[in-house]
């Protein structure tokens, strides 16, 4: 099946945002009559329903923050009735209170609804047996996925995460065609399988993964293909917007976000104001139907870019190219966005360094210093001055295309440079701003 | 001709410019026995190379491998020099002639005369035109 509601997702782009500022309006005041929070907010910005006369008056919105949900803990910003909820998802808060999400049957129903689409996209459906290998219960992306994959027809293995062996088992007597689950697991999975002398690219029916929940990157999906014999398609969501929602079409270029589901802005981290277009920056999301939490401008602090371009699959729905990072990782070098995440995919394409790498910031004057700490790879050692230099200088160009920021380079001897278990600490800022 | 003898193995290593890194080599070639018969540090911007000569060029490599250098293995050429003015300038020279390239040169002295270590571009061409002329080349065997 090519599209699973072609009405909507081949739907004309003017009709489209016909359509979402009708959701909008509607959405604007429902949540000023009935949710508490979000008409102390309006009122706090002087902004009334009537003021909103087409989309881009959004702007006139205030922000929402995940902070606001910790502080209305625990169902603060619940806008529905508690009789009117099916579910609730609670998110462990790494700081402080955690989240909670509740669903009315809709916003099951458009969660579902939304992810279909996205399989559907990937290419996966009826006749498929689907792994389900992201955690069941508070989290949100066993139940995401499994509902998603029931809607479109394909049968469901719940196997969630853990028993690795068992679930590899599984895989082969019940002929699994396609996995959720994070690319780090994918990964364990293979190298679990590899030592029960199980070759998932050839011992096994599995051709299909959709992973997310944490970054990754085209190495890892190359590596993926090549090891696994399996294509992996990115997927987008957070609990507070319901869960996974979003997931790569067939030509794996960034994930279609649905518009009658959503309104998308990418914010400028330095000015707050829209971007347009193609630009990178915080993306933040208005959730057009959800009903149980509203969500109305949500700051998700990742990083992305929106591409408006028709996609060759022929959905008219635009698409967010892969998160690149947190806008808390960011760093400003003479006034441009720089994101660890894009140093990284920039030397895994260099084969002359390693892949650990370090970025001191100095003030000299009014200027930044950047300067990125390298290990020379064994390979690329030559005795001879000139060429290592020839290799400095390679690598400073490939970072400066990367990142439009001039950056010194400098070479290190390999193993010298920190190893990072868990959340890596490689900025040292000697700004005194 | 075998040219190979006069090939001589010299070990490379990269090293950032930061004190303790030749104590390190030096350290770690005493407690192998290796003799270090001439050393050069090149340094540039930020990190450098050390070159060194030894007399048992295999357990030096693996050694210092294994305390995590990078290392390589360079050929070099060692000429013995006429102890007079103008000794350095004949061999470069006559090498340049040749369309010869000389990489980097150091020398050191041993007893009563001066040798200088060469890394040419063409290490067979150099070889064959210096003992055509007459030059003094050092054996591989006579030092490792
Ligand atoms: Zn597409």
């Amino acid at each position: 099946m090519r599209c699973w509601d072609p009405r909507i997702e081949e739907m004309p782009k003017e009709e489209l945002q016909k359509l979402q500022f009708k959701l909008l309006k509607t959405l604007i005041y429902k949540v000023y009559s009935f949710s508490p929070f979000y008409h102390k907010r309006m009122k706090e910005a002087a902004v009334h329903p009537d003021d909103i006369t087409c989309l881009s008056d959004i702007k006139r919105l205030p922000f929402m923050f995940k902070k606001d949900l910790r502080d209305t803990y625990p169902d603060g910003m619940i806008m529905s009735e508690q009789e009117e909820l099916v579910r609730y998802h609670v998110s462990s808060g790494t700081t402080g209170k955690p989240t909670v999400v509740g669903y009315t049957k809709n916003d099951i129903y458009n969660w579902s609804e939304s992810l279909a689409r996205g399989l559907t996209s990937a290419g996966i459906g009826r006749g498929d047996v689907m792994q389900v290998s992201y955690g069941y219960g508070l989290f949100t992306g066993g139940l995401g996925l499994h509902y998603g994959a029931e809607r479109i027809g394909a049968t469901v293995l719940p196997t969630s995460v853990g028993n690795t062996e068992r679930q590899i088992e599984l895989m082969q007597d019940l002929r699994v065609t396609a996995i959720a689950c994070t690319p780090s697991y994918l990964l364990h999975m293979g190298e679990v399988a590899d030592k029960m002398g199980v070759s998932i690219k050839n011992n096994t029916l599995l051709r299909k993964a959709i992973v997310g929940a944490e970054p990754w990157s085209e190495q890892m999906r190359i590596r993926i293909r090549d090891w696994l014999g399996v294509d992996a398609y990115d997927v987008y969501g957070t609990s507070e917007l319901s869960g996974p929602l979003f997931c790569e079409c067939e030509y794996q270029q960034g994930f279609h976000v649905w518009s009658d589901l959503i309104y998308p802005e990418i914010l400028d981290p330095d000015t707050q104001e829209p971007l347009p277009p193609g630009k990178r920056g915080e993306l933040v999301v208005t959730m057009l139907q959800k009903d149980g939490l509203p969500i109305i401008r949500y700051r998700t602090g990742d990083i992305t870019t929106i591409r408006e371009e028709p996609c060759p699959c022929g959905r008219t729905h635009p698409r967010l190219e892969r998160l690149s990072g947190r806008v808390d990782d960011m760093l400003i070098i003479r006034g441009i966005n720089v994101f660890p995440s894009q140093i990284e995919h920039a030397l895994l394409g260099i084969p002359d360094v390693g892949e650990h790498f370090m970025i001191e910031i100095d003030r000299k004057g009014a200027l930044d210093e950047m300067l990125i700490k390298v290990e020379l790879a064994k390979e690329a050692f030559s005795d001879k001055i000139a060429d290592l230099i020839h290799t400095k200088k390679n690598v400073e160009k490939t970072l400066k295309n990367a990142l439009n920021v001039q950056v010194s380079v400098e070479l290190t001897e390999p193993g010298t440079l920190p190893r990072f278990e868990g959340k890596a600490k490689r900025v040292i800022d000697r700004r005194l701003i | 001709m075998n040219c190979e003898q006069y090939m001589i193995r010299q070990i490379s290593l990269f090293s950032e410019n930061k004190p303790g890194r030749l104590a390190a080599l030096a350290k770690a070639c005493q407690e192998e026995n290796v003799n270090i018969l001439a050393f050069s540090i090149a340094e540039a911007d930020g990190f450098g190379v050390i070159r060194v000569l030894v007399d048992k060029p295999d357990v030096a490599f693996s050694r210092l491998t294994a305390l995590g250098f990078n290392v390589a293995f360079t050929h070099v050429i060692a000429v013995l020099m006429r102890d007079e003015p103008g000794g350095l300038f004949e061999i470069a020279s006559k090498l340049s002639d040749a369309g010869i390239n000389i990489d980097y040169s150091y020398a050191f002295s041993g007893k009563n005369k001066a040798i200088l270590i060469l890394r040419v571009d063409k290490v067979e061409e150099a070889i064959k035109l210096l003992l055509s002329h007459s030059f003094t080349l050092i054996a591989t065997d006579s030092i490792q």
